[in-house]
């Protein structure tokens, strides 16, 4: 017997003005479990995990979480459930830089009404586990890349989401440095029993996932190999609009 | 070929017998494959020969009497002079794949050569994912992580030519097509 799926997506659909992104996309992710979503630039990758995440809104299609439909409500109410149930990692620039890193882990679970103290608690417990305990007081600008990235990992991680979100997470970091990223998202995700969805155009960061989810074009690609080099450049547009939005 | 430098480099650490180089040999590179018996004493024959390494003794701890090889000064300075030598920068193209899309280009059409590669995309990715589970798994010592990033960086490259090829093929295929 199957477990329900945590979260998933029937016939999304989403375009950019005249531009189809997501031409009817649908998927299932199962509690705890690591897909990767991958595919060349502008096949759509990025917004369809922005679409999961209830960041952007679908043209059509559903999206359900735990079973219930999360698309269409308002915008207070998905960005309590970003708060809550869902973190959200991207490439790079999440971090405020006028606070310190302990600060920026603890903002969460402020913004969700734990005090001052307990939110600090929590955050030097992550920054532990993350390894970046002994840069707590430090400013963002102050840290490597990759410390600035287990940071925002940490900080995606404090309010214990049941589906973390990871757009290209180690795509500005060198090779040694993103895998140590993705060692940790990889060990602290599967303590907690948290369900990932990484995007990435990379295979070495794909294979940490147990799923590859390929998309070409917008659509589901099930041979696996996310080809299709047409309308590439429109797409990269697209694509860019969206992490634009997402900022 | 390099199995009787990694043996010398194996003597020049400690002196060993055979079926001790042997098993270091594999555990040191488990991703290829395992070491016959005949090879080590062979590679051991040649090296004595040409007066790298020599039977230092004889070891019977707890089983039958085995012969203990050491590098000699010589087989130390040669192994120093190998490790000094720079590889010739030779393409690392697995040959049976490329041999296989050449062909399949050749003699099929292109959807049999599209499923072809398709296919061993997936091989490859498979491979990827064990190698990615043996590198993150907390039993591994440095020298697995080490040897399993090698496997999949060459993977990687291997997959990034069959998606390349994958477009062009398909390229080709849409201008003659349309």
């Amino acid at each position: 017997m199957t477990a329900e799926p945590l979260l998933t997506g029937r016939g999304v659909v989403k375009s950019y003005g005249q531009i189809p992104a997501l031409r009817g996309v649908s998927v299932d992710v199962a509690e705890g479990e690591i897909v990767a979503v991958t595919g060349p630039s502008g096949c759509g990758k990025s917004t369809l995990l922005h679409c999961l995440a209830g960041i952007l809104t679908p043209d059509a299609g559903e999206v359900s979480y735990r079973g219930e439909r999360i698309e269409r409500r308002s915008e207070a109410e998905r960005s309590l459930l970003r708060r809550s149930e869902f973190g959200v990692l991207f490439q790079f620039g999440q971090l405020v830089p006028e606070l310190t890193i302990a600060e920026n882990v603890a903002l969460p679970l402020m913004l969700g009404g734990t005090g001052r103290r307990q939110a600090h608690t929590a955050a030097l417990t992550w920054l532990d586990r993350l390894g970046v305990a002994h840069l707590a007081d430090d400013l963002p600008g102050a840290v490597s890349g990759g410390e600035q990235q287990r940071t925002a990992l940490a900080r995606a991680l404090v309010t214990e989401p049941r589906v973390l979100f990871a757009d290209e997470p180690t795509g500005a970091l060198d090779t040694l440095a993103g895998e140590q990223v993705l060692d940790h998202l990889l060990r602290v995700t599967q303590d907690q029993g948290t369900a990932v969805i990484i995007v990435t155009h990379d295979a070495r960061v794909a294979a940490y996932a147990a799923r590859e989810f390929a998309l070409r074009d917008g659509e589901h690609d099930p041979s696996g190999v996310g080809i299709g080099s047409v309308r590439r450049g429109r797409r990269a547009r697209g694509e860019v609009a969206t992490e634009a939005r997402a900022r | 070929m390099s199995t009787p430098y990694v043996l010398l480099g194996f003597l020049a650490e400690r002196p060993r017998h055979g079926y001790d180089l042997k098993h270091a040999y594999d555990s040191r590179f488990p991703k290829a494959k395992p070491m016959a018996f005949g090879q080590v004493y062979a590679t051991l024959g040649r090296l004595e020969r040409d007066g790298l390494a020599f039977a230092q003794g004889s070891d019977q701890a707890g089983g039958p009497e085995r012969t203990v090889y050491a590098a000699t000064p010589e087989g130390r300075a040669r192994l120093e002079e190998w490790l000094a030598t720079v590889e010739t920068p030779a393409p690392h193209v697995n040959s049976a794949l490329l041999a296989k899309v050449t062909v399949a280009l050749l003699v099929a059409d292109v959807e049999t050569a599209s499923t072809y590669v398709t296919d061993q995309v997936a091989a490859h990715m498979a491979r990827m994912r064990e190698l990615t589970a043996i590198k993150t798994s907390p039993q591994s010592a440095l020298s697995d992580v080490i040897a399993a990033d090698y496997a999949i960086n060459h993977l990687d490259a291997d997959l990034r030519w069959l998606r390349t090829t994958l477009d062009r093929v398909s390229d080709l295929h849409r201008e003659v097509h349309t």
